[in-house]
């Protein structure tokens, strides 16, 4: 007794706590809610919250704070969030309060929750405990709340920890339970439909569960699947029909009523489902002709509610397979909506009308007096719905009229959104069904301007390619185009200041490209014009270099106002504009180069932009030999800036007896970063492949330049000069006063109407009925454009076409751009890679082997011998591979010994196939290359030439072959030598061979080699090595990854180096090692290696100023790869 | 589908949003203002729909108070229009005569209101007592 009388007094104070402290809270959320009516300004509301944001802090961190106080929290929180605030921090606390409060707060949590996370938000993955909790709690409101949740936000891959519970919440007695897991269920469907394909036939059971509402959340599943795959559900129409008209006959509970009418939003929703499922199918169609007729029949109570339900009906009737007499129900429903004074009936009319007319435009004619009504009406929404509608009833008759009505009411409109939309629907209108070219031009003039800078980019990219392309008849395009051109003399010869830019930009290129087809013109003027233009502030950038283009097509003959303007423009702020200039200097001089450059009238389709810009190869090339560092992409300079500065943060100490003084390391420019940059990716492709698409990044700047010289990337996609991009500017004002006309007398008002009846709806129905005048005939179209069957309404061409007119409108800008170094294209992309091989005659050296004859004089006798034939039995198998293996055996006895690389397949074609081999010899590469005939003929006169520009190459013997039996194998030899060290080098050689007297054959081959290849170990003493070093000038140091996978990480790392690059490790004493190698017998180079930290700090010495770049480049390599 | 429901009042302050559709926090303010604005712009002889970027947003005034749906082209405009009819006679029903006040002192009631009658942009219940059943047995179950 005493115990208990003992707790409750302790626990008294607490009580009294937490009770005064709820009381302040909800006091608060008062005072808060209080503040928020009597907000004034947006300064008191910033300042308020903030307040309140703090006071939250403070609160949600304090122990004391009981769950109650917690919810009021957040409910403040959620105020905040409302008015735009972050309360993120109140975040876990909801997450905590659905865990840990009574079953208010636990809501509340939850709430919290589900206006606070979106899918996706990790925090979510703290709930999913509290909720698997729930969902078992025997407590239906904490079962039902989970499930609330579970349906709202859930994260995606937790779907399986709840799924089974979720299932068996499907049978539970309560329908309020089944229903939310229903919908749970739903909400997996959309986020995760994989996960709940099993449970199909459970959806099925919900859909016939006995409770209405559980049968009702089902059927958002069924619209969802039914929209998918509406066959699959066929045979459920019968179901449908049956609950529908269960529904409409009152079957179901009072409280499902709203105003008396069963059940309206349930209605919608099956017939929503059913038309889904009538849709071009007779047989289902005629099961619900009879629930159909009666839903028409009840809803006829004059109450919102059963007009929405009619709505969604009529549209039902004329989606499903038609049926005349519901059709005519249907059709006078409508009219009845049109007809009515309330507005948002006569909307809803004519939004069905809308849909309707797609099926069945004479519908329109019926009640074309009504519609002209509503064209003029006063509510904007009204208006804008009549112009569909008008949109959808177009026709090649009544076209003007409707696209007239349709610019009258963008004159008077200024929301961004419905400018676009509609300005996009007036050119498809104009280009479909223009009548003559002068309304066409005149109707795309008031798009341009109305539309402005606001308009899709490819309305005027189709509008241009439309011009471009042309129809079948040239003269009618010419027409066209003259009408553009002299059209486009007129207005800018008006006021020009105000024309958007996307439209100055379409003009100047009409006239670029167009303006020679009028003859009566002067040049002169068209040329004056377009430089007017140049000179207005208004006249953005992208703009200028769009009339700089067309300027350089134009001139001909009009040299000395081109040489001023481009004088002038020579010295502008504007680099592009000023190269622009220089070019137009250029081709104003040239007029051979500018026939070229700029042919007149070639067809579109013809030119082809080189975006690889193979073209530059040429020069890419000299520059590299000449000592240039590759191009590298902005973000590998970053990366490798960031590199260099961690490479700086090594302390200069050295253990070596060495003065600082010798070794400059400040005075490099890192060349060894650039080296194995270049490795990876530098090469010039990487300038067209702004994407940097990783099938570019090639092994070595070299291979790029394969056999045939730069091949061009064909897939290239990035276009070459940046699209300039689709500025959206602010709308160009429009002076709608100046534009739109007089309206037309009242007195005469109802005339008016009736003509611009007869004028709309021309040619919606059949004959004479259609006009209401007696003026129906119209002249037949005279303007069709040519059809272009690659051009369709969807949306996914239209991208498609946008993207090819965009190119079109500016690979004349690309060739320009690099017009001048075409012209010498065809020369560099053959002379710069073909190199006349030097060695050319069998045994013979290079031209280079006057400088180190002595040394290969030694070679030549060694090897003078003949060539060696051999025939092998064992080789049966043709492809080169696994013939490969084999191969080695043909080694030749007296090279055998030599260290060698494995034979790898260089080509093959279905006589020949060419494996290489590597020899390392001390002071050369030997090159072996088998050539195997995999014939079971004789091919004769078989004759090799390997060039490689950066290597000595020398053929010893075997590369002229006179008589190469079926299935035997020749092998040519070669040595290599490497003088100056690249970090990879490719060699291209072919192989010319007659399988048949006279006809001759040629196999081109191509193959890498790197400088690890051509390095061979130096073998000296520690002494003699502290000797060499002091005396070497070039040096590197960089630090490099430590094998740490080992005992002893410093020899792990330096046997990998040295099995990968064939070095003569000197000495390892502790921490530090020395390791020496030279490349062939030329250069040395000193490496000393030291461990620090986790790092291998490698210092490289040679006298050979690219030796060490080289060398690490592989050391680096060698790691990595390991 | 429904996109969101904003209740609001007449001076455009928001009492109560919910957003079906991911909408970042920071931009909701210049949608809601941008959104009011259209609607309070219109006159009671016009339709209750308005276009809204690629929206159609639904509005009916309640006194001071004005509740807009925006939803997707293809809704059947008319149903919402009503359905924001339902929701008020249910908060009605709750709150026994509703004002703006109520909504705002109860802001999480009304949440959970109208997370029975929409979830996920869908309607999903439109039936007033189940709408109200599992608040009153919380409630209850608060009380006792």
């Amino acid at each position: 007794m005493s115990d208990v009388v003992e707790k409750t007094l302790t626990a008294l104070p607490g009580l009294f706590d937490s009770q005064t402290g709820a009381a302040k809270i909800t006091n608060r959320l008062r005072q808060l809610v209080k503040s928020i009516t009597e907000l004034t300004s947006k300064h008191e509301e910033e300042n308020l919250i903030k307040q309140e944001l703090c006071a939250m802090k403070e609160q949600v961190s304090s122990p004391n704070t009981s769950m109650k106080q917690m919810r009021e929290i957040m409910v403040r929180a959620m105020y905040c969030e409302m008015l735009g605030y972050d309360a993120s921090f109140t975040y876990i606390h909801a997450i905590k309060l659905a865990q840990q409060g009574g079953v208010l707060e636990k809501r509340v949590g939850y709430l919290a929750v589900s206006l606070f996370l979106n899918e996706g938000h990790e925090l979510l993955l703290l709930l999913v405990n509290t909720v698997l909790k729930d969902l078992q709690s025997t407590n239906l409101i904490e079962a039902c709340m989970a499930l609330t949740v579970v349906a709202q936000v859930f994260p995606k891959d937790m779907i399986p920890a709840v799924l089974p519970l979720v299932e068996d919440k499907l049978s539970h007695p309560k329908e309020i339970i089944r229903r939310k897991a229903v919908l749970a269920l739903y909400k997996f469907y959309l986020i995760a439909p994989n996960q709940v394909q099993h449970i199909h036939g459970k959806f099925r059971k919900a859909l016939s569960d006995r409770d209405p509402g559980v049968m009702a959340s089902s059927l958002h599943i069924y619209l969802q699947l039914i929209r998918e795959s509406p066959d699959s559900y066929k045979d459920l129409t019968g179901s449908f029909v049956t609950i529908l008209k269960q529904v409409l006959g009152g079957k179901l509970p009072v409280d499902f009523n709203y105003h008396s009418v069963p059940a309206p939003w349930l209605q919608i929703q099956l017939l929503r489902i059913l038309s889904l499922l009538g849709k071009e199918d007779q047989s289902t169609s005629e099961l619900m002709y009879e629930v159909l007729d009666e839903s028409l029949r009840r809803a006829e109570m004059n109450h919102n509610i059963t007009y929405a339900i009619l709505y969604e009906c009529v549209k039902a009737v004329y989606t499903i397979h038609p049926k005349v007499e519901l059709l005519e129900k249907a059709a006078r429903c409508i009219g009845n909506f049109v007809l009515s004074p309330k507005i948002n009936l006569k909307y809803l009319g004519l939004k069905a009308l809308t849909y309707v007319v797609q099926h069945d435009a004479k519908l329109a004619l019926q009640h074309q007096m009504t519609i002209i009504e509503c064209l003029d009406h006063s509510d904007f929404t009204i208006k804008r719905e009549t112009l569909e509608l008008l949109f959808r009833i177009t026709n090649a008759q009544n076209v003007t009229v409707i696209v007239e009505k349709m610019l009258d009411f963008l004159r008077g409109c200024n929301d961004e959104h419905t400018i676009i939309h509609l300005v996009g629907k007036v050119s498809e209108l104009a280009e479909k069904f223009a009548p003559d070219n002068s309304w066409f031009i005149q109707t795309m003039n008031c798009v341009f301007s109305i539309g402005g800078d606001l308009l899709q980019q490819d309305v005027p990219n189709n509008f241009l390619r439309l011009l471009a392309e042309g129809s079948e008849s040239k003269e009618e395009d010419d027409q066209l185009r003259l009408y553009a051109v002299e059209s486009y003399l007129t207005v800018l010869k008006g006021h020009t200041s105000h024309l958007p830019q996307c439209f100055l930009q379409v003009m100047s290129w009409v006239l670029g490209e167009y303006a020679h087809l009028q003859g009566s013109v002067d040049r002169r003027e068209v040329i004056r014009l377009l430089t007017q233009l140049l000179d207005q502030r208004s006249v953005s950038s992208e703009t200028r270099v769009w009339i700089l283009s067309a300027l350089t097509k134009i001139p001909e003959g009009q040299t000395d106002l081109i040489l001023h303007l481009a004088e002038r423009l020579s010295s502008s702020q504007d680099t592009v504009l000023r190269q622009q200039a220089q070019e137009l200097l250029h081709l104003s001089q040239d007029s051979q180069l500018h026939e070229w450059v700029l042919p007149r009238g070639a067809p579109w389709d013809a030119i082809e932009v080189d975006s690889s810009l193979s073209f530059l190869d040429g020069f890419v090339s000299e520059a590299l030999a000449a000592g240039a560092a590759p191009y590298k992409p902005p973000h590998q300079r970053q990366e490798e800036l960031c590199e260099d500065r961690a490479l700086n943060l090594e302390p200069y100490s050295f253990s070596l007896p060495v003065s600082l003084s010798s070794c400059s390391i400040t005075d490099r420019q890192s060349p060894t970063l650039l080296s194995v940059s270049s490795g990876l990716s530098g090469n010039s492709t990487e300038l067209s492949q702004k994407a940097g698409s990783s099938t570019l990044i090639l092994e070595g700047v070299k291979r790029v330049w394969g056999k045939d010289g730069y091949l061009p990337q064909k897939e290239a996609t990035a276009p070459l000069v940046d699209e300039p991009s689709a500025a959206v500017q602010p709308p160009v004002q429009q002076e709608a006063a100046e534009r739109t006309e007089p309206r037309p007398e009242l007195s005469t008002r109802n005339q008016d109407k009736q003509q611009l009846a007869s004028s709309l709806f021309v040619g919606l129905g059949v004959g004479s009925s259609v006009s209401l005048l007696g003026r129906s005939e119209a002249p037949p179209p005279r303007f069709r454009k040519k059809p272009r069957p690659h051009e369709s309404s969807s949306s996914g061409t239209s991208e498609k076409s946008s993207g090819s007119s965009c190119r079109s409108s500016h690979h004349t800008t690309d060739i320009f751009l690099y017009g001048s170094f075409l012209e010498e294209e065809p020369a560099t992309s053959k002379s710069a890679f073909d190199h006349t091989p030097k060695s050319t005659t069998a045994n013979g050296l290079s031209q280079n082997k006057d400088t180190k004859e002595d040394k290969h004089a030694n070679t030549s006798q060694i090897f003078g011998g003949d060539m060696v034939i051999v025939r092998p039995s064992t080789i049966q198998d043709k492809h080169p591979p696994s013939e490969s293996s084999d191969l080695t055996a043909l080694l030749p006895a007296d090279l055998k010994d030599l260290p060698h690389s494995d034979v790898i397949s260089l080509t093959s074609d279905p006589s020949l196939s060419l494996s290489s081999c590597r020899l390392f010899r001390d002071e050369a590469l030997l090159l072996l290359i088998f050539i195997s005939n995999c014939t079971e003929t004789v091919i004769k006169d078989v004759a090799v030439q390997l060039t490689c520009e950066e290597l000595k190459t020398a053929s010893l013997r075997g590369n002229i072959v006179d008589c190469l039996e079926a299935r035997s194998t020749s092998v040519c030899h070669y040595a290599l030598l490497m003088d100056d060290p690249h970090t990879n080098v490719s060699f291209t050689g072919t192989v010319s061979y007659q399988t048949q007297p006279g006809h001759t054959n040629t196999l081109p081959f191509s193959g890498t080699l790197s400088t690890a290849d051509f390095i061979r170990p130096l073998v000296l003493t520690t002494e003699e090595y502290g000797k060499l070093w002091l005396s070497l000038s070039h040096d590197v140091k960089q630090n490099l990854k430590l094998l740490t996978d080992a005992g002893d990480p410093l020899r792990t790392t330096l046997n990998a180096l040295k099995d990968a690059l064939q070095l003569h490790v000197v000495d390892i004493i502790g921490s530090e090692g020395i390791v020496a190698c030279r490349l062939l017998s030329g250069a040395p180079c000193l490496l000393h290696c030291r461990v620090s930290g986790a790092a291998l700090v490698m210092w490289l010495r040679s006298p050979h100023p690219a030796l060490p770049d080289c060398i690490l480049y592989h050391c680096q390599r060698a790691l990595a790869h390991r | 589908m429904i996109k969101f429901l904003l209740m609001v009042n007449k001076q455009g302050q928001t009492r109560l949003s919910k957003y079906y559709e991911q909408v970042e926090l920071g931009k909701r303010a210049a949608l809601e203002a941008d959104v009011v604005r259209g609607c309070l712009a219109r006159r009671k002889e016009e339709c209750s729909f308005v276009e809204y970027k690629d929206y159609k947003l639904v509005y009916r005034q309640y006194a001071a108070l004005l509740i807009v749906v925006g939803v997707t082209e293809n809704e059947n405009e008319l149903s919402i229009y009503e359905l924001v009819h339902n929701f008020v006679e249910v908060l009605d029903k709750y709150f026994s005569r509703v004002s703006e006040l109520d909504i705002m002192f109860n802001l999480d009631k009304v949440h959970i209101i109208l997370d029975e009658m929409i979830l996920n942009g869908h309607i999903v219940e439109t039936n007033k007592n189940r709408i109200l059943a599992p608040l009153l047995a919380l409630d209850k179950m608060t009380e006792s």
